[in-house]
């Protein structure tokens, strides 16, 4: 599956910015997600270009001349140590996670490919990012990081999460997005208000 | 990002709740003023305590690390931008099934966990009180549902509950203070399936505000209820029980992290150590009250250990952050022909506690559980869709735009109370200097044969609803248990008013006082609890027991 396609043709939920479903509070936290692209800071100039390189893998954009940004936000997230409250037992601080992770998926790919893990076709990086995601992976590159863990937990859940914080996705799903103080009126199956999104549908259409 | 850097509750004045940039008065006191009662924690435990000891008349500080909000110009309409208001300060979590914790189970700030809880009101089932002499499991509370009524009473009358009519489960009440919430698509989906399969449902008791309330208006139906209230018709504890407390003369110390409980050679505690402003300060006190919920308040006992308490305080029996319990939360998923847009109004809107009140012999578990209708919002749901399908790339993206679709169910699933899920402290310092808990769980077998007996359970009712493709997540809720309260003083941490056995101006009150689970949210209890701890209070001190 390489084409994405959706049923939500006209919507876009920053049509709202100046109607009571904004407040201003709202307004600065997205204005700054839009336009406060933070610097690299945590991450190697190497490990940046990989983790561009997966980031376009695991939430892919072909469709646009300018993606949704999410390295930035991991590597503002690793500069400020903001974790999510919580590791687990059997991996090491986030931040050496991240490095060690990165590392490690650059290894296999040197080691399976003899290239950087940026020059392999499309197809080889899904097939690398899935044998990490199940663990088939050479223990020396990973050593206590279990890949599986890692991939899950940190990887994905990062990539996965900002991708979805954009405006650009919100309307992509048809998701209302920021709602106060007006909120919604009309609750039940079907039922739209004048505010949220049309579903196109291309079956009938078809039809 | 959600973030206040200096303490707001200082030199006289509190936060305005209700108002932007507006202040109230609060009375303040020095450290070295010996107030009746430091407490530890300002959410449904301690922020309920602090104003009922202050209307009894005590004098109260009610320490929290994190800030004191104003929702209406604090809150943003944002999943990421919201994440201030957990407790992210770093935990270790293990064992065969480790906890989620951070955005999970936690809060932090006044209010506590109340400020993004998802307002469920419920009571427990009365029997679960004594369940091992009536039901033959777990293990029996000092106290009876009988106890506890007037004060479940008491809370949902403060939280103003917006309720159905009469309401299908736990004992015979009266009204609920405010009508029901109109249940949105997720929650009829839920309602169709029960009747499909003639199962009995109802609307939530909610504490959010079906009518106006004071300067806050009715719930607008939002939907990111789970990332605070921008409006104030959520009856969170920082917008009810606070201001309360403040208008009765207690003094609340934001972004003051306690770090350690200070003891007199008397063996009775003088006060405690926080860090407020950047540097330690200590605050004397009669008695100190611990209500960090059930990973913090082990945590500071066990951080408080001294020469005379090397084990940590209250932990002769050395159990102190034992048998801790989280709800297990298995959910089930679908997709409906019809949309759903569970976005829209409280996430949890109905229910079935039919688990929870079936003993017949078709259960193969001991315990029960209910389920709910849900809501999830996009990030939350694109990460429980990858981590738990492992779906990514093209495919989740594709799969994402079927949102306005998906209906699904989870469960709030009773965990048995087993001595070695547990929380210790670990040789690794947060940024206080502080040894960091370390947080351990294992489902028992009797666990997992619930979690299973509810996968069926929720696939039936989604099926019967006309619910397609369905699939299963795991997940966990709330926290309990770790100083549990009990009768007898070599199997509990604490009495039955929270008092701690061995130090007698030491008191818990919290969620770590459970001795079981139960199969609801734990705030509405949480919150009886404190209030009939008030009350126990204010009667001791006129006998001249305290």
């Amino acid at each position: 599956m390489s084409e994405f396609k959706t049923p939500f043709l006209t919507y876009d939920v920053l049509d709202k910015w100046d109607t009571p479903s904004w407040n201003d509070q709202t307004r600065a936290a997205v204005r700054q997600r839009l336009d406060d692209e933070p610097p690299r800071r945590f991450l190697s100039e190497e490990q940046w270009s990989l983790l561009e390189a997966i980031a376009a893998r695991l939430m892919p954009q072909p469709e646009r001349e300018e993606p949704v940004p999410i390295v930035p936000w991991i590597d503002d997230m690793l500069h400020r140590n903001a974790g999510p409250g919580y590791r687990y037992a059997d991996m090491p601080p986030m931040r050496e996670a991240w490095h060690q992770g990165l590392d490690a998926i650059a290894a296999e790919a040197r080691n399976r490919h003899g290239k950087c893990f940026e020059e392999l076709s499309p197809g080889d990086q899904d097939a690398l990012l899935g044998d990490v995601q199940h663990n088939r992976v050479e223990s020396r590159y990973w050593r206590d990081l279990p890949a599986g863990g890692f991939f899950l937990h940190l990887l994905l859940k990062q990539v996965v999460g900002i991708y979805y914080s954009h405006p650009a996705a919100w309307s992509e799903i048809g998701f209302g997005g920021p709602a106060s103080p007006r909120g919604y009126a009309r609750l039940g199956f079907d039922e739209r208000d004048p505010w949220e999104a049309e579903e196109f549908d291309f079956e009938a259409e078809h039809a | 990002m959600l973030e206040v850097a200096e303490p707001r509750a200082v030199a006289g004045r509190a936060p305005d709740v209700f108002r932007e940039g507006k202040w109230v008065p609060m009375r303040t006191y020095d450290d070295n003023e010996e107030v009746d009662f430091a407490i530890v924690g300002t959410g449904a435990g301690g922020g309920t305590l602090a104003c009922k000891l202050a209307e009894a008349g005590f004098s109260v500080i009610a320490f929290d690390a994190g800030p004191f909000w104003r929702p209406l110009e604090d809150f943003v309409s944002d999943e990421r931008d919201q994440g201030g208001l957990y407790w992210t300060d770093e935990r270790i979590t293990g064992g065969a099934d480790p906890i989620e914790l951070g955005s999970n189970n936690s809060g932090r700030g006044v209010g506590g966990s109340t400020v993004h809880y998802t307002m469920i009101a419920l009571r427990w089932r009365p029997e679960w009180f004594q369940c091992r002499s009536k039901l033959g499991y777990g293990r029996d509370w000092p106290i009876s549902f009988d106890e506890l009524e007037p004060f479940y009473e008491e809370a949902e009358e403060a939280l103003k509950i917006s309720g159905p009519i009469s309401y299908p489960w736990s004992r015979r009440r009266k009204r609920y203070p405010y009508r029901a919430h109109p249940v949105n698509a997720a929650g009829l989906v839920l309602a169709r399936g029960c009747e499909a399969i003639g199962v009995q449902w109802s609307p939530l008791p909610l504490a959010t505000l079906s009518a106006p309330r004071g300067m806050a208006h009715p719930c607008v139906y939002r939907g990111f209820c789970a990332y605070g209230c921008s409006t104030n018709a959520k009856q969170s504890v920082l917008v009810t029980f606070i201001p309360r407390a403040l208008n009765a003369g207690a003094e609340v110390r934001d972004l003051a992290m306690v770090g350690k409980i200070e003891m007199g050679k008397d063996g009775k505690a003088t006060g405690l150590t926080y860090h407020r402003g950047g540097a330690w300060r200590r605050q004397k006190a009669k008695h100190v009250v611990v209500a960090g919920y059930a990973i913090e308040t082990p945590r500071l006992l066990l951080n408080s250990k001294c020469d005379q308490f090397r084990d940590g305080l209250a932990n002769e029996n050395g159990l102190v952050g034992t048998h801790l319990m989280t709800h297990s939360g298995p959910g089930v998923w679908g997709i409906m022909d019809e949309e759903v847009r569970c976005y829209k109004a409280p996430p949890c809107m109905a229910v079935t506690e039919h688990w929870n009140y079936d003993d017949s012999d078709k259960k193969d578990f001991r315990g029960g559980y209910a389920f709910m209708s849900q809501g999830p919002l996009p990030v939350g749901w694109a990460e429980a869709q990858a981590i738990n399908r492992g779906m990514w790339g093209m495919k989740l993206r594709q799969e994402m735009t079927r949102y306005n679709h998906v209906a699904g169910l989870r469960i709030v699933g009773e965990t048995e109370p087993q001595r070695h899920n547990r929380v210790e402290v670990a040789d690794e310092k947060d940024q206080y200097g502080l040894p960091i808990p370390r947080v351990t769980f294992s489902y028992s077998e009797n666990d997992r044969r619930l979690i299973e007996h509810s996968k069926g359970s929720m696939r039936a009712v989604l099926e019967g609803a006309g619910a397609k493709e369905l699939w299963t997540d795991h997940d966990t809720s709330h926290l309990m248990g770790g100083c549990r309260m009990g009768d007898d003083p070599d199997d509990s941490v604490v009495d039955r008013d929270g008092r701690s056995w061995s130090i007698p101006n030491l008191w818990v009150c919290d969620g770590s006082l459970f001795p079981t689970s139960g199969g609801v949210n734990p705030s509405l209890t949480i919150q009886a609890l404190a209030c009939r701890m008030g009350d126990r209070i204010s009667g001791m001190a006129k006998r001249g027991e305290l």
